[in-house]
């Protein structure tokens, strides 16, 4: 038989059947819609965690404060030191004058504070590098470098850095490290649980709507029809439904996230779901899409195996 | 493809070679057969429930494999058939069911045309084939009918349009007038004669005296597994 005359005759019949077995076909869309909304979904979650945890990975830091009498010149050395290492993301320099500035702004309502630091007639406040690692893992090897005399002097040799608040800062960024690790981790396995469980789901629904055909296709051995013809037509309507769900999916989502677009970045600050969903649709797009397709070519395939035995 | 010589003379068609089923250790569907078919025959089974006729031609459409012995087709055993050589060995083998197993969701000139299409025909045969054969079993109007819509004889006749429409070596029915009527009955068997008269091997089994005895060709009786009379014209007579 040609290859293309029975491709043709599988695609004709693939569809003929999706169409005359209407309402198993509508269901096998729903419980496909649904399982891909899942899938949707968990994208749209991880999303909003890894934008949270950045957030929140944005906020440690830790800083070097200088000593009252170092040179900008050494100061400015140190923080280009720092600026080569790789585990370090970026450097910022607050001087003595800016440290001032910055109290007097932060304490203008609370006037025993400025009284307390106009008395003292020079500034008390040290000139610090605040820094950010790519990872809270780092800060153990950033802090190390610091502390460590050779790396942190002045050009005359003498101590550079008063005080390093790393160890202040130390339990916060560990248990921040254990949680960011946590979520991630649960994350993870809460994805894998749901994306299994549907699947399973949507295989099952699949196998229901072929098992009703599983006479017909004992038939269809019996009069002469090989695997492949009689596969190939359950394998499409099979790929139709993931194709039709993806784009229902795919629309339902449109709405969602202009809803929830506002609440998401009211909440997490720099996510917006609406802006994600439009900035990233074509490789959502194709996630949906393939997953559809793949999942119900992929059920059908086993399913109709099971029937071919004849 | 797997070719074992069997030993008989050439002129058989269907050889069966002291073949035994059975499906449980003591349920014995079909017990040490030994049987020949020559091509143009017209043979009918016949023999009580559960006396093996259902079983006999499970094992030529290879739906079941015999627990002993073998089956022969032209020379070749069946049972050994690779699954793609299974497939062209049944394109060459009509089958009616008792139950006519049409295909639900299509309709009369769908079904048959299944047939050819699994058989690789082109579109301008099935174009032309179908409304041949439908015609033959005089059911040109019901051509876009579905199953559902049409009567057990009518069905019927749908299941015979379809087995003969790849013009087989051999037509096997297994009780095709099992539900129908007297006159569709009538009818049924009468297109099978038509069938056989034209040189396709008829092999049938029934309960239905009357249809034997109509006939007025080869009879096989069976009884627990065994065959217990061949008569080269005869009746029922169990």
């Amino acid at each position: 038989m040609g290859l293309f005359l029975t491709f043709r005759r599988i695609l004709k019949t693939g569809f003929v059947n999706f169409w005359r077995n209407g309402f198993v076909s509508v269901s096998s869309v729903v419980v496909m819609s649904i399982t891909l909304f899942v899938i949707g979904s968990l994208i749209f979650v991880n999303a909003m965690l890894d934008s949270s945890l950045d957030f929140l990975r944005d906020k440690v830091d830790i800083n070097a404060y200088f000593v009252i009498d170092a040179v900008e010149e050494d100061i400015l050395a140190v923080q280009t030191m720092l600026e080569q290492r790789d585990d370090v993301e970026s450097v910022y320099y607050t001087s003595r004058e800016e440290a001032e500035e910055r109290f007097r702004e932060r304490h203008k309502d609370d006037e025993i504070e400025i009284q307390a630091l106009d008395e003292l007639g020079e500034n008390p406040l040290l000139a610090s590098l605040s820094i950010k690692a790519k990872d809270p893992s780092h800060y153990d090897s950033i802090n190390e470098f610091l502390q460590s005399d050779e790396s942190t002097v002045s050009t005359e040799g003498a101590p550079l850095i008063a005080k390093v608040n790393f160890n202040d800062n130390k339990a916060a960024i560990e248990k921040l490290q254990q949680v960011i690790q946590g979520i991630e981790t649960f994350g993870f396995v809460v994805s894998v649980v749901l994306v299994v469980v549907s699947i399973i789901i949507v295989f099952n629904t699949i196998r229901m709507a072929i098992y009703i055909s599983r006479e017909e296709i004992a038939v269809m051995r019996l009069v002469g029809a090989g695997d492949a013809y009689i596969r190939g037509p359950f394998v499409f309507s099979g790929v139709m439904t993931g194709i039709i769900s993806a784009l229902i999916t795919l629309v339902a989502f449109y709405p969602l996230a202009i809803w929830l677009g506002p609440a998401t970045q009211s909440f997490f600050g720099t996510f917006n779901l609406f802006s994600y969903y439009t900035s990233n649709f074509g490789q959502i797009f194709l996630i949906i899409m393939f997953s559809g397709a793949f999942l119900g070519a992929l059920s059908s395939f086993l399913a109709v195996k099971k029937y071919l035995r004849v | 493809m797997a070719c074992t010589i069997a030993p008989y003379e050439s002129i058989t068609m269907i050889y069966f070679d002291n073949v035994s089923k059975f499906y449980n250790d003591d349920s014995v569907a079909l017990e040490e057969v030994t049987l020949s078919v020559a091509p143009g025959e017209f043979v009918s089974i016949v023999g009580h429930s559960g006396a093996g006729k259902t079983t006999l031609l499970k094992l030529l459409l290879v739906e079941e494999s015999p627990s002993q012995g073998s089956v022969f087709f032209h020379s070749t055993d069946i049972h050994q058939l690779r699954r793609t050589h299974l497939t062209k060995y049944r394109q060459k083998i009509g089958t009616v069911f008792q139950d006519f197993r049409l295909l639900p969701n299509r309709t009369t000139y769908e079904n048959i045309a299944f047939a050819m299409e699994a058989a690789g025909r082109h579109d301008e045969e099935i174009e032309a084939d179908v409304p041949h054969v439908l015609d033959l079993v005089d059911l040109s109007e019901k051509m876009w009918n579905f199953p559902h819509e049409l009567s057990g004889g009518e069905r019927q006749r749908v299941g015979i349009a379809r087995a003969i429409v790849n013009q087989p070596d051999v037509i096997i029915a297994d009780e095709p007038t099992g539900n129908l009527d007297p006159i569709n009955t009538y009818e049924i068997v009468q297109i099978l004669k038509k069938i056989n008269d034209l040189g396709t091997t008829v092999v049938l089994t029934t309960h239905n005296k009357g249809v034997i005895d109509s006939l007025g060709r080869r009879v096989i009786t069976m009884d627990s597994g065994r065959i217990v009379r061949d008569d080269a014209t005869g009746r029922y007579v169990l």
